[in-house]
């Protein structure tokens, strides 16, 4: 593997421009990814992958990540991380042997792009997956799937089966599908055989990571991506998108929109074009959830004047997280359905570290409280120095998630919550998807009683959650 | 020769040992737990630092010493 690798090395650097020469046959404009997606429901099968895109090009390693890195490619699964130097830092230590993991969880609730590719478009996957093992000198690739995504695992099953030639290795492991399992450290910890939690880093797992090998873990968005790039080049990737947010994006975007579902943008394309893609929206809106559960709300006269470019979404400070946009409407009240969100973050804390544990869950009472109308509004000032104190104190970066979201939802709704004390709330709920969070609105006092009891319920489930684990 | 401090926040139990033994850089928080606002720690403060590293029950406060030669 590691003379593989400095073959590699050589041959691309004489001839550089290999892969960043433009093909003919890559798609024009719009869409990429998701091009020859039939309205079957099927997977797209092995030959049809090959009429669509050709057979699996073989970049020398180190091709493939100049490739990589010419494209502006960053990974997709929310920390925006440039997926050409975490392609290197693995290819670096190929000598210990390495191991690419592709983390297909899709935590995030909002989100739907993954399980998209992994059940609709599993070849695109794999071919990428396949493309970053030989890149980092990687003969095992582990695709780590939530156990509920049954259609992703069937499609995966059958996709492995078929693919022969491969000299890497495919296996295929099902797993929890908590919040936290988007950390790599965790999915890595599970592999491992250990619980599905985030480990204390350093040793992050790109030096210590599967069995204590160098382990690249990647998005499938962003391996799908790397499929393309290898195909048509760089070139052609940097075709679509900005000088700095080249290419496309897979986003979700739900709410009150007419056509909720996962649509392939180009960067750079304003708001208000990926509202319209999903068919527009269905009543006048008041804020957007940019980048899923950890991400930021944006009020709606801000959002508009956006456009989906990582400069854009940082002036509003926020970043697109793993694609994920959420539009709240007017009959919606965004103090219930933040609260709703961080309610389901502190329950999906890891249960390890102290500041997560108790600094989300009475980050997320009080929050409650202050929804439900009746806490005091000096209790706003104690939520922003939890959030400002959890921020950077846990293994992974769950509590700087969640108060990243707690800010922004106090910054945008901050001012509803004088008016919640005062008078009853009479939004209905916006059915933003919070798995087993009940919808809230404000109710008369014997409702305002038993959300306080719920509270408690909350802490002790909580509780035998953690253990359980 | 300069110092770093961090917590192992997996491994603390908010026994508090630290802010005990070094208030100058560690508070705890509304639970307990240790707040290092600086971790860079100050040459006078190295040996009272080390003193609390070793000190804390469940060894989750590490100071990183780096020796010049």
């Amino acid at each position: 593997m590691s003379t593989g690798l400095r073959r590699g090395g050589r041959q691309a650097r004489s001839a550089d421009d290999q892969i960043s020469a433009p093909r003919p046959n890559g798609p024009a404009g719009l869409p990429r990814l998701l091009v020859g997606l039939d309205a079957s429901g099927a997977p797209m099968t092995l030959a049809d992958h090959g009429r669509v895109h050709g057979p699996i090009p073989r970049p020398a390693p180190l091709e493939l990540i100049e490739a990589v890195e010419r494209s502006g490619l960053r990974g997709r699964g929310g920390a925006d991380f440039p997926t050409a130097i975490k392609l290197r830092s693995v290819a670096e230590r190929s000598r210990r042997g390495t191991v690419v993991v592709v983390n297909g969880s899709e935590t995030e609730p909002a989100s739907a792009k993954d399980r998209l590719l992994l059940a609709r478009l599993p070849h695109l996957v794999l071919d990428g997956a396949v493309l970053a093992a030989r890149a980092v000198g990687a003969r095992d690739v582990i695709v780590k799937v939530g156990e509920g995504s049954a259609a992703a695992l069937r499609s995966l099953e059958g996709a492995i089966s078929l693919r022969g030639g491969d000299d890497v290795t495919i296996h295929l492991a099902a797993g929890p599908e908590g919040y936290v399992m988007g950390e790599e450290s965790a999915v890595v910890h599970l592999l491992n055989g250990g619980a599905p939690v985030p480990t204390f880093v350093p040793p992050r797992v790109f030096e210590r990571g599967y069995r204590g090998r160098p382990t690249l873990v990647q998005n499938p968005e962003t391996l799908a991506q790397i499929a393309l790039v290898a195909r048509y080049g760089d070139r052609w990737y940097r075709e679509l998108g900005t000088d700095a947010d080249p290419g496309s994006a897979l986003v979700t975007i739900s709410g009150a929109v007419a056509a909720p579902g996962v649509y392939e943008l180009a960067f750079g394309t304003p708001m208000t074009d990926l509202l319209a893609a999903a068919g527009g929206s269905t009543e006048p809106l008041q804020a957007l959830l940019v980048g899923g559960y950890f991400g930021t709300w944006v009020e709606s006269s801000r959002a508009f004047r956006l456009r989906l470019a990582r400069e854009d979404l940082r002036s509003v400070g926020c970043s697109l997280g793993s694609g994920v946009l959420i539009a709240l409407g007017e009959s919606g009240c965004g103090l219930h359905e933040s609260a709703r969100v961080i309610q389901y973050l502190a329950a999906q804390s890891a249960g390890q570290c102290g500041p997560c544990v108790y600094g989300l869950r009475a980050i997320s009472d009080v929050f409650g409280a202050l929804a439900d109308g009746v806490a005091h509004d000096r209790e706003r000032d104690r939520l922003l120095r939890w959030t400002a104190e959890v921020r950077g104190r846990g293994a992974c970066h769950h509590p700087d998630g969640a108060a990243r979201f707690v800010e922004s939802a106090l910054s945008v709704f901050g001012s509803e919550i004088e008016w919640h004390r005062s008078s009853r709330c009479t939004a209905v709920p916006a059915g933003m998807p919070v798995p087993g969070i009940a919808a809230r609105t404000s109710g008369p006092r014997a409702a305002r009683r038993s959300a306080a009891a719920g509270a408690s319920a909350r802490s002790s489930q909580r509780g035998s959650g953690g253990s359980g684990r | 020769m300069s110092a770093r401090l961090r917590v192992n926040p997996i491994m603390c139990e908010a026994h508090g040992m630290c802010a005990e033994l070094l208030p100058e850089l560690i508070r705890l928080d509304d639970w307990g737990y240790p707040i290092i606002d600086e971790a860079e720690v100050p040459p006078e403060l190295v040996d009272l630092a080390r003193r609390a590293a070793d000190a804390c029950p469940t060894l989750a406060l590490l100071l990183d010493e780096e020796r010049r030669r």
